[in-house]
This record gives C-alpha cells, structure tokens and sequence, in this order.
C-alpha cells in the first residue's frame, strides 16, 4: 500500500525561532494521526505546512494525488494547491469562525464548497447540503439560519459538514473538540469516529487533549520545541512512554 | 499461534530519579492453536505487563514475540492495528468508550471494522448481550453508567462478537457472579474449540484449572526490582 502523505524533513523557522524541525513520517489510507504537546511545541505550525497554509523552509510533503500520483505540495503550482484545498484536503479549525462564513445561511456555507468543485443545480446543492447538516445533527430547518446564530458545538458541526461534503481524503484539525463544553466534545468524537469509519477517511489531529487521541487516533506523535520526541501506536505512547516528556505530559493528566 | 523468544522489559522513569525498574527478562513460550496458557505469578510478578506487549501497547526491549505472522517488537503501528482488527482479541479489566454510544454499537463494533454487514453484527451483538444477561433496556444506553460487573460483561461480549484466532483474556471473570462467570466460561471454551490461542490471567483458581491447559510462571522470569 501507498501512504497518502509523506512528509519528509520539514522544518519551518520565524527567523531565529524555531516553528517545526526535521518532522518525517506517513500517513496511510484511513488512519487517523495525534499530534500532541504544549503550546509553543510547533503542532500547529507542522499542521499548516502539511495543509498548504505555511510554506515550509525546507522538506516535502508528498501527497498521493488522484490525477498523477504521489505529488510534492510544496513545489506544486498554486492553483493546483488550491484545488487539491477544495477537493481531497479538509481543514477543521479551532475556531469555526475561521473555517466558516458567518454572514452566509448554514446551507449556504455547505453549499458553497460544492459550487467551487463546479455543482451548479440548486436543487442538488440545497438537497445535499440539508442532508449534511443532518449527518451533523443539525435541524434541517436551520438551513436558512446564519451560523451566527448557532451555538459553538453546532458551529464547530457546521464547519465539519462544510469540509466533509466534498468528500475529501485527508482531513487536518487543530484543536477540533478546543473550546467546547464536555457534553458537545463526547459527540463530536462520536460524529467524527463514525464519519472518518463510514467514508473511510485519513486525519491529522492537533490536539492537547489525550482523551481525544486517545478515542479517535491509531496513531501518535508527541512534539516538543519543534521536534517530534516520540512517535508510535497511540495506546503504546500513551500507556508506555518512552521519552521524559512524553512521560510527563502523560503523568500529569488529571484523574476524573 | 502465539510465540515468544527471549522478551524482556523494563521501564526508565525519568521523572522520578531515573529510576530503572527491570520486569521481565528471557521471557520464552509459545501458544498453538486451540490451547490455553495460563499466566501465574504473584502480584507485580508481571503478568499483565507481559499480555499487554503481547497486545503492542507495551514496547518490547528485547527478543520476539510473533502473533501468526506478525513480530510485534518490529512491527509499524498499522500492522499492529490490522492485527488487532482481524488476528488478536483482547478482553482488559476496563472498559474504555466513546461517551454517548450506544452499548449494542459498542458491542458490534469489531464485526463493523471488518467490513461484517450493519444488521448482521447487531443481530450477533444482540446474541451475545442476551447470552450475558444484559437486560435488553439496557442495550440503547451507554455503557459508561453501568456497574462495574455489567461493564464487564459488555466488554467481554464485544470481544467475543468477533472469532479472533488469537486472543488476550486479563481476568475474564473478576467482579462476575457465579451464573454470569459459569457463561463467560463457557464462550472460551467455545473459542478454544473452534482453534483460538489463548493467553488468560485468572485469579480464579477453578477457572484456571477448567480452561487453561498449561500454566506459566512469570515470576520465574523477574529479576526482580533494581535501583
């Protein structure tokens, strides 16, 4: 089997710090990856360089395209990046904000993701976006409403319909269960589990949070001052740290 | 099925001093098809320590042990989990689920992620709820307010939804009463007829004796404790 993203050596600096260093590894074709550690620890700066958002200072990210076959990100035109953004690549942001339009309907925010692949019936657009919104949980009588008016878990659902209806392949989150209440979390991880189970999905979770990696990764990486310390079998790093970081960061988990 | 050549372990706790803690070492032993082994040995002897490197969430420090095909101490983390999925079952003391999922969904799961038809692994997971003495108005709510004894048996039902060749049994019977454990038996002697290989730890002597057809002592294997 092929991995569908090959990241090789990425290192990305802001000026003489240091964001992510010397990061390698492969994704495979339906596995989901943690990455954890402190803020400050470059989970976020490798994610946006693996999403076309940052260009990294040096590496590849290889990403096995379905037109050509496995294909550098970095190097790639543009526009073929953007495409490759609208299409096989999702992006769930911490903030729904970030990832939605909040003076566009619920529908509307769906629906535009499909026009932009070249969807141009109304009907097929309003039809499969008021089917999103359910496989979401969201009352498709919200499909008028503006996200504006939604709370942050069915905000954050919004945001996931929006990036999922296109069918991607890869999908990066930061922090996708950050900032909501406990309750909405337990059913997000369980949206999510069945979606990346049902559509067959490959994910990078940044998170901070062990129970969600936990729930939702097979994998794991844990990073510290841009580099990644260890890097395994999520249930492996988790009950048998090997490096003192990953130790620590696992042992100070409070207990529920 | 199961074989282990030359295993040892030990845990480096750099938070504490640096502390090597040495748990096991020259572990050899294997486990053919249809044959349960049982590991013995006293507390903190290390016979969970040694299931769960058998399972992979251990890391090994040394030597080999291979589930079928596979050398766990070598393997990449996909392998593991396509082990997990189609080859090695696990039965741990804990339930860990996602909140809010119902329990027939959990107990179905396993048939799900082998590709077994929706309504076919629930009309199985219906079976083996039954089997266990889940009331049946339990089967739509989650697992995690049950007691500790149903928690149990739910765990025990989900992983025997699926007939895994191998499989990893950490104390099937605790917190059972004597009907339920009588039952929990009864599925791994069904799964030793039909060729499973079993590791088991059981406290319960009398299971012991009435399922395992070896025993293994781990404690023989400790170096016991080095500052």
């Amino acid at each position: 089997m092929r991995p569908l993203l090959s990241v090789r050596t990425v290192s990305k600096r802001y000026g003489a710090h240091v964001g992510c260093t010397d990061v390698s590894f492969d994704l495979y074709p339906g596995e989901v990856m943690g990455i954890v550690g402190e803020s400050g620890s470059g989970k976020s700066t490798l994610l946006n360089c693996m999403a076309g958002h940052l260009a990294p200072d040096a590496g590849e990210v290889v990403f096995d395209t379905r037109a050509d076959g496995p294909k550098d990100t970095v190097t790639m035109l543009e526009p073929e990046r953007r495409m490759l953004g609208r299409t096989d690549w999702a992006f769930v942001h911490q903030h729904p904000r970030d990832g939605l339009r909040m003076g566009v309907s619920a529908g509307g925010n769906v629906g535009e993701r499909l026009m932009a692949v070249g969807a141009r019936h109304y009907g097929d657009i309003r039809g499969n976006a008021t089917d999103w919104l359910e496989r979401v949980e969201i009352d498709a009588a919200r499909v008028d409403d503006r996200p504006t008016t939604f709370s942050g878990g069915m905000q954050q659902r919004l945001q996931i319909a929006r990036n999922l209806v296109t069918g991607p392949r890869l999908v990066f989150m930061d922090e996708p269960t950050g900032g909501l209440d406990v309750s909405v979390q337990a059913r997000l991880l369980d949206l999510l589990r069945g979606l990346v189970r049902d559509m067959g999905l490959s994910a990078i979770i940044v998170t901070h949070d062990l129970a969600v990696v936990r729930l939702l990764a097979d994998r794991l990486m844990v990073m510290k001052s841009g580099r990644v310390v260890e890097a395994g079998l999520t249930d492996q790093v988790l009950d048998d740290p090997q490096h003192p970081y990953s130790q620590l960061l696992v042992s100070s988990v409070l207990q529920v | 099925m199961i074989s282990l050549t030359g295993v040892s372990k030990s845990f480096t706790l750099h938070n504490q001093g640096g502390a090597v803690i040495d748990v096991l070492s020259g572990v050899s032993f294997s486990v053919a098809e249809g044959e349960c082994v049982a590991l013995t040995g006293a507390s903190g002897a290390g016979k969970s320590t040694l299931m769960r490197m058998v399972y992979g969430n251990y890391l090994t420090a040394s030597g080999e042990i291979w589930v079928g095909d596979l050398e766990l101490a070598r393997a990449e983390p996909r392998e593991v989990i396509q082990l997990r999925r189609e080859t090695l079952g696990y039965v741990s003391q804990f339930l860990r689920v996602v909140p809010r999922v119902p329990t027939i969904d959990v107990v179905a799961e396993p048939l799900r992620a082998v590709g077994v038809a929706p309504e076919v692994a629930e009309t199985r997971a219906q079976e083996l709820l039954r089997q266990l003495n889940i009331p049946e108005g339990l089967w739509t709510l989650s697992p995690t307010t049950f007691s500790g004894g149903e928690q149990q048996r739910v765990n025990i039902a989900r992983s025997f939804a699926f007939d895994y060749p191998a499989m990893l049994l950490d104390e099937p019977t605790a917190s059972l009463d004597a009907a339920n454990r009588e039952i929990v038996l009864s599925l791994i002697e069904q799964a030793k007829a039909r060729g499973a290989a079993i590791i088991g730890i059981f406290h319960d002597e009398a299971a012991r004796k009435r399922i395992c057809d070896r025993e293994v002592d781990v404690s023989r294997f400790s170096p016991g404790m080095a500052a």
